[in-house]
């Protein structure tokens, strides 16, 4: 048992598949559930979720994936702080190809920047216990899951007194654009695969406005295929009777109240803001900073830096893709100028983009 | 988003455990999780934090309810 | 973006090391098109046909579980050669030191060099060391180049799956390439994983021995066991089908890609061989196969479908989903959010 094979059954898969089906002939129209997690999205191509599922239930890419909706402005400046002398860019691995308005952390490192990948922030914490005499620049991207884990890393930092230790912050939070999309004429999502980690963290009961007052479905789903099978299938039933609450299909890992010291550690260090997505602009309240008590751990506060003119890619077509409003497939640059190797557009360049999945896996 | 990954605990030092999966181990932080976290317990870890404490009970009602999907998958792959 | 810049993503063995090489390196240096690109050259001299080929080793640690820099630089040499059918017989390497290296780091390196061409019953003949000043190469590189005979006339190259055909490896995926992974600064895994480095022409010996059902030989070491198919299939512009359940790993394989969001079919090998053969000869390929050492958790792996000039790669997930496999593109990055 690890808790993780035991949920890719075939069996168990395909018997959800044949209980989709048998469930969607109840209703004529066709059905779209939206996905807000990068993870989940990964997941539906991997295992070949979509192959699966009948031709009137259809998944849609929201946008889930932390490094895909960061503004190119946030890139220029991580880009910035890599060009200043006696200093280390740590980061997650995704963050190193996304391109900016002309440059690319991967690039600025070809070019002798120091940008190091660490599995944890705690790990770039010790980076800078280690190198007292740089300074140790964390780039902070992700929603809830990962907001706590660097806040807990600030928190760290000042126990031992660190003084070299910075995090740039970009963190987004993402119940507010889910709202934002559902009311989406264009899109009429049916009801949304409610993100995992990020809801281990706020709790199910974080849904609830959206389902109860909304009438949107809400289902929080699990990774492996089994669970995103079985999420489907609890989606497609509310549907077909007509409800819309919130269910928590990964109920061993998401409890309803959600994880209250990771809640208050995000409270202690981060303070709401408004955030820029990108493809979406900006979403009032939807962004956390750096509180004015941590200020001197806010890399933007602390590191003046000039950044260069923020230029968008021409044609890329990321914000229609992070809203579900096209596929990949329907994206002129897709495959042609965007790829993996050479990404216009952020989801081509996180493994957990849209587009990267779907030139992965998709094809 | 939020890649993360059940963990079993093999020992705790104060903030600090030793987890395993599939004889992979890792320290993880227990800063950002106020539950009690016991030695065998599995949890749930992203990016060197534990976020969640694996519910195994629930866990064990999920697969029940998974497993009455199997008599049915006979015919879906035929 | 900046075209002028080599990235490291151009040494990953994915798709942008195969778009340097066909738009810059190849036609300047000789033109040979792609359809003709294995793992060794075959050249014929008096009426002798022989393999030859050449490969550097920049590996970071230099020590990791399993092995180091040495041994990898004589058996990666050894398996190109073996990958063409050939017996390998003699070596040289080159090395390129940085000023303050170790020396008896690298008199262990040396030690497990010459263990490993003992081994495999090949002989280093020649070679060149250089040192360069510090900071200017990452303590040592190492470079070999290799010759070996092919002693039958038997049609293997990467073009020659055909329809029907079977795909097998000779055992678990990935042991390489996150062995040495994990000991990386900043990721501080621990587990029991072991390079599987190792040379393969014994191996090889053995399979020959099926005469021509076997059609092609190669070993997935960088972008993997999905690259290294994914080429297979546009060589020979035929369809591949893998079966998930069928592939072997090793648990902490499994668990290191879990933490770290990696896919172990784009992860590197240095002592896989996957081999494409004919579908009769296919079992007793397989037992032949476990029956030698380097082979016992040898499986059957996947089927090439029929004729497809793009060259699709799928796989029947776990889970009875399928889903297209493409190359590795760029370097394998581990994933958190």
């Amino acid at each position: 048992m690890n808790y993780m094979d035991e949920f890719r059954d075939r069996d168990v898969v395909l018997g959800y598949a044949a209980q989709i089906r048998k469930l969607s002939e109840q209703r004529p129209e066709p059905m779209a559930f939206m996905e807000v997690c990068g993870t989940h999205t990964m997941s539906i191509y991997q295992y070949g979720i979509r192959s699966l599922l009948p031709e009137g239930v259809r998944l849609i890419s929201g946008p889930g994936c932390p490094v895909c909706v960061t503004p190119n402005r946030y890139i220029d400046r991580a880009i910035a702080i890599s060009r200043l002398s006696d200093t280390i860019i740590t980061t997650f691995g995704d963050m190193l190809r996304v391109p900016g308005s002309s440059s690319s952390l991967m690039e600025e490192r070809a070019r002798g920047a120091d940008v190091r990948i660490v599995y944890s922030p705690l790990d770039a914490v010790a980076i800078a216990r280690k190198n007292p005499c740089k300074r140790v620049v964390f780039l902070g991207v992700g929603f809830e899951t990962t907001a706590p884990a660097i806040a807990a890393s600030i928190l760290a930092a000042t126990g031992d007194g660190l003084a070299n230790y910075l995090v740039l912050a970009a963190h987004k939070t993402i119940p507010l654009p889910m709202e934002l999309l559902s009311s989406d004429p264009e899109l009429k999502i049916d009801g949304y695969i409610c993100p995992a980690h990020v809801s281990a963290i706020i709790g199910a009961n974080a849904f609830r406005g959206l389902a109860e007052q909304r009438g949107v479905p809400c289902v929080v789903t699990g990774f492996e295929p089994a669970d995103v099978m079985q999420g489907v299938e609890m989606l497609v039933r509310q549907v077909v009777e007509g409800k819309s609450r919130v269910e928590n299909q990964y109920s061993r890992v998401v409890t309803w109240e959600g994880n209250c010291k990771a809640q208050s550690v995000l409270a202690q260090v981060f303070s709401v803001c408004d955030a820029e997505w990108r493809g979406i602009g900006v979403i009032p309240g939807s962004g956390l900073e750096i509180a004015a008590d941590y200020a001197a751990y806010d890399a933007e506060k602390v590191l003046p830096v000039s950044v260069e003119e923020t230029r968008e890619h021409q044609g890329c077509r990321c914000g229609d893709i992070l809203r579900g409003k096209v596929s990949p497939f329907d994206c002129p640059l897709f495959d042609r100028a965007c790829t993996p190797e050479s990404p216009v557009g952020a989801c081509m360049v996180s493994s957990e983009g849209t587009c990267a999945a779907a030139y992965k896996y998709g094809r | 988003m939020c890649l993360a990954i059940p963990m079993r605990v093999l020992s705790i030092d104060g903030d600090t455990i030793v987890a395993e999966i599939d004889g992979v181990k890792r320290e993880a932080s227990l800063m950002i999780i106020g539950e009690e976290i016991g030695v065998g317990d599995y949890v749930v870890v992203h990016a060197g934090f534990v976020i969640s404490r694996m519910d195994e009970k629930e866990a064990l009602i999920t697969l029940e309810l998974m497993k009455e999907m199997k008599p049915e998958s006979a015919t879906a792959s035929a | 973006m900046d075209n002028d810049l080599i990235l490291l993503g151009h040494g990953s063995g994915g798709k942008l090391s195969h778009q340097l090489l066909s738009d810059l390196v190849i036609p300047t240096l000789s033109g040979i098109p792609p359809a003709g690109q294995n793992d060794a050259a075959v050249v014929t001299h008096n009426g002798q046909r022989f393999a030859f080929t050449t490969d550097s080793y920049v590996v970071d640690p230099l020590f990791f579980p399993g092995g180091n820099i040495g041994c990898l630089a004589v058996n990666g040499t050894i398996n190109d050669l073996a990958m063409m059918g050939a017996r390998p017989l003699y070596m040289s390497v080159g090395l390129i030191m940085e000023e303050g290296f170790s020396r008896a780091e690298l008199k262990e390196i040396l030690d497990s060099m010459r263990a490993a061409a003992d081994g495999a019953g090949v002989a280093i003949v020649t070679g060149d060391t250089k040192v360069v000043p510090r900071g200017k190469a990452d303590r040592i590189f190492i470079n070999t180049s290799g010759v070996g005979v092919i002693e039958h006339d038997l049609a293997i190259g990467g073009n020659c799956a055909r329809p029907g055909d079977r795909v097998l490896i000779n055992g678990a995926i990935g042991d390489h390439g996150i062995a040495v992974m994990a000991k990386r600064e900043g990721l501080d895994l621990e587990s029991d994983i072991r390079s599987d480095c190792a040379a393969l022409n014994g191996l090889v010996e053995e399979i020959l021995k099926e005469g021509d059902a076997v059609h092609v030989l190669r070993d997935p070491t960088r972008g993997g066991v999905a690259t290294t198919l994914k080429e297979i299939a546009l060589q020979s512009r035929v369809g591949i089908t893998l079966q998930e359940r069928a592939l072997p790993y090793n648990g902490a394989v499994k668990g290191v890609c879990a933490i770290l969001g990696l896919d172990p079919l784009y992860v590197a090998n240095e002592g896989k061989i996957l081999v494409v053969a004919a579908p009769q000869a296919a079992d007793a390929l397989l037992e032949r196969m476990r029956s030698h050492p380097l082979g016992r958790e040898a499986a059957i792996i996947g089927e090439v479908t029929g004729e497809d000039d793009r060259g699709r790669l799928e796989i029947d997930t776990v889970s009875g989903g399928t889903r297209a496999v493409e190359m590795l593109a760029g370097e394998q990055l581990p994933r958190i959010c």
